[in-house]
């Protein structure tokens, strides 16, 4: 009998130990998938793997926020990590669906460039919305953004994002309104008749994308003749030999950040491997892979220099860049989002 | 007689379902799993999506005492103190809890703007440690202009329910005006009747493709040789074992400007341009009929095959001709594998999603486009289940036309 027992607790004592090595030996990590995870699984799983031995289980999604909704709605995620945009952000947030963070365990928040980090989220790149063409079939492509909407000068389809977000603001920019002053416009009745105006003018040669590995491939197979892209994509699809420009002109800029979704089952792992991307030389890393930025200042230094001038941050691509306003879109985003949908679909 | 033979029957007939028990219960046992299969996924989730297209829990959950002390309020002027001391006192908690985002986004379906005035409100009473001195109502409508305006509070006032009819009314593009009363909603928002509209009529027409294309098919197969018959059938049934994924992507390769319809018609000087047949409502029917076809077939086909051909042969010998042989005797027997295949076909494709997303154009999508933005992007499931509502009732209502005047026993696989 006693025997048995002691056969028992060890038995126990065994399972509970290999139970709790699982679960620190592995982290959950979510994000967009395609080149932006590759990217990210050389600059930052593999040099964690490496340093720690943690396995990293990746996941991938759309930016659909109402995956990490239901997995807490049903009572606990199995995600540890997700990387989520600007927007998916604000929202988690506000729905609390996300860690209050504890910036202690991360780093000095100060050295975040300002509107880059939160209570929910810790930025790790900065990445554009821009224009882009290929140059092989268009020589003399757009320069500015105002050539988006001259289909007299570029005849032919244009891609744009299925969202109201950059496309308000690319159709007042366009439209003569200084970057500053964009969002004060697009908050009075006025302005915003006025961007659907602007973008009525090019309505009817609009292709709509929804998922990021699309404009490249509209591009590629010429359906359309410039498209609106995050300028990663691009990036990568000239590294495979297409020949695309990039127009840095009024670019948006934008952040990707990460969170810990509430009741994470790692969640000292978490912070532990959000501390580690946030280590300046590793959060620089990820540049050498993917052309997005790093957005601590102290990772500036570590940039590699041959791909300085490809990043949006670049100086000579920042002179009238435009950083797109969240809280703009977390009040109106809701009201906007229905008219544009009304919009596409008359 | 009667009297002795009664207790007797009734003995007898208890007797015989004692003796029937076990073989019932067995039969109920086999039954059972998948009756809890059912329930499980199917009549559980139907009830849960019909919940929630009427839930109202946000309200309720952070204005805990704002809302009891609303109910007594007559709505003319501003609601008195006590209701701005419960206010104050259940922003504090939601400044505390970080609620006060949750309950701005639900108010703010109702009156746009909420958001962001919520979450200021909340900050605001937040750093008012005492009660002041002017008392609640006035530091609350010092935050904001929007706390002076009594629709704002009846607004508040109508959402003290757990049920609101806000997003059924909504996915009819119907709304309550200030004053209580359902209005239209203003024109630049009116969408989801025209999307109904549209899923219905691309529905139909794909409804009627498949007929067009799928009934001489079916009747060709009918008629064949055995060896012929089943090389039909194999193609029809080939793309159904094919994922809808793939078979849409190679309709993609198919229409996009430089894709091979494109670059056929080019090379045989049909046009010089490309013709945009992507992203466009034809480009939209033609994948959907392809996708579509075999469900209307089988059931046709399947009809066809128990009609022996010999009735055909009597017809012509007793004087009619081939044409009106095959409609007076042949089409109306086909009717039963008509019905069903056109009623899979259309119910199939109200629910299409994938095909009119990657094929179609911003005009062509369909309710489940919607619903899938709304449940993925913006987070509005309540709306989200009010479109499935919708999109479910209409289903059932055009089925229970289509019994009525076909009869339900006209409906049949085979």
């Amino acid at each position: 009998m006693r025997g048995t027992l002691k056969h028992l607790a060890i038995g126990a004592a065994f399972v509970a130990a290999s139970m709790s090595m699982a679960s620190a030996a592995e982290l959950s990590i979510m994000s967009f998938g395609g080149a932006y995870q590759e990217a990210q699984r050389k600059a930052y799983f593999e040099t964690y793997t490496a340093k720690t031995g943690t396995k990293i289980i990746e996941q991938e999604y759309g930016g659909e926020i109402a995956k990490i909704k239901a997995q807490i709605e049903a009572g606990g995620t199995t995600l540890d990590v997700v990387d989520v945009d600007a927007p998916t952000l604000q929202q988690g947030c506000d729905e609390g669906l996300y860690e209050i963070l504890d910036w202690s365990k991360i780093g000095p928040q100060e050295d975040w460039i300002p509107g880059t980090s939160s209570d929910c989220g810790v930025g790790t790149i900065v990445y554009a919305t821009v224009l882009a063409y290929d140059t092989e079939k268009l020589a003399n492509g757009p320069t500015t953004i105002a050539d988006l909407f001259d289909t007299a000068k570029f005849p032919g389809k244009r891609g744009l994002w299925k969202n109201p977000m950059s496309n308000l603001e690319f159709a007042l920019l366009a439209d003569g309104v200084p970057a500053a002053e964009v969002y004060a416009t697009l908050s009075t009745p006025e302005g915003l008749d006025r961007a659907f105006a602007k973008l009525d003018t090019i309505k009817k040669d609009a292709v709509w994308w929804e998922a990021g590995a699309q404009p490249p491939q509209l591009l590629a197979s010429g359906e359309v003749v410039m498209t609106t892209v995050w300028n990663g994509r691009i990036a990568n699809a000239n590294k495979e030999g297409k020949k695309f420009a990039i127009v840095w002109d009024n670019q948006l800029l934008d952040t990707d950040y990460w969170v810990i979704p509430k009741g994470a089952k790692n969640l000292d792992l978490a912070y532990d491997f959000i501390a580690h991307t946030a280590d300046p030389k590793v959060m620089a890393g990820i540049s050498n892979y993917i052309t997005y930025g790093p957005v601590r200042k102290a990772a500036a230094e570590f940039i590699n220099p041959e791909m300085l001038d490809k990043l949006p941050t670049a100086p000579a691509n920042m002179t009238k860049a435009m950083t797109i306003d969240y809280g703009f879109w977390g009040d109106n985003g809701e009201e906007i989002r229905k008219r544009f949908t009304t919009w596409l679909a008359q | 007689m009667s009297s002795l033979a009664e207790p007797a029957h009734r003995s007898l007939r208890a007797q015989t379902f004692r003796a029937a028990l076990p073989d019932r219960l067995i039969a109920l046992g086999l039954v059972l799993p998948a009756l809890l299969f059912l329930v499980v996924t199917f009549i559980a989730p139907i009830g849960a999506l019909l919940m929630k297209s009427v839930d109202n829990a946000e309200p309720a959950a952070v204005l805990v005492e704002t809302l009891p002390a609303i109910g007594a309020w007559d709505g003319v002027g501003l609601p008195p103190e006590p209701v701005f001391a419960a206010l104050a006192a259940d922003l504090k908690a939601a400044q505390k809890n970080r609620t006060a985002a949750g309950l701005g986004k639900r108010l703010n379906y109702e009156l746009p703007g909420m958001r962001s005035k919520i979450l200021s409100a909340a900050r605001a009473v937040s750093k008012i440690e005492t009660p002041p001195a002017g008392g609640w109502t006035e530091a609350i409508t010092g935050i904001d202009p929007v706390w002076k305006d009594t629709q704002t509070w009846s607004v508040l006032q109508r959402n003290a329910s757990p049920v609101t009819a806000h997003y059924l009314l909504n996915s009819l593009d119907l709304t309550r005006g200030p004053d209580g009363a359902i209005a239209a909603v203003p024109e630049s928002e009116a969408i989801f009747l025209t999307i109904l509209g549209r899923t219905l009529f691309i529905a139909a027409v794909v409804t009627l493709g498949t007929l067009v294309l799928g009934y001489p098919l079916a009747y060709a197969a009918a008629i064949a040789p055995p060896a012929v018959a089943a090389t039909l059938m194999l193609f029809v049934l080939l793309p159904l074992w094919t994922s809808l994924l793939v078979r849409t992507t190679a309709w993609v390769v198919l229409l996009q400007s430089n894709g091979v319809i494109n670059d056929f018609m080019m090379r045989l000087g049909f046009t010089s341009e490309p013709v945009q047949l992507i992203f466009t409502r034809f480009g939209t029917l033609a994948a959907m009929i392809h996708i579509q076809l075999p469900f209307t077939v089988l059931p046709i086909y399947s009809v066809m095959r128990q009609i022996p051909q010999t009735q055909l042969r009597a017809a012509r010998s007793l004087g009619a001709g081939p044409l009106s042989a095959f409609w007076r005797i042949y089409a109306p027997q086909t009717i039963p594998g008509v019905s069903a295949g056109c009623l899979i076909t259309f119910i199939l494709s109200l629910g299409y999603y994938l095909t009119p997303a990657l094929v179609g154009g911003a005009t062509d999508q369909m309710m489940s486009n919607f619903i899938s933005d709304f449940i993925n992007r913006d987070l509005n499931w309540g709306l989200a289940s009010a479109l499935g509502t919708v999109l479910l009732l209409t289903t059932l209502a055009l089925y229970a036309v289509y019994v009525r005047v076909l009869g339900a026993d006209r409906i049949r696989l085979g």
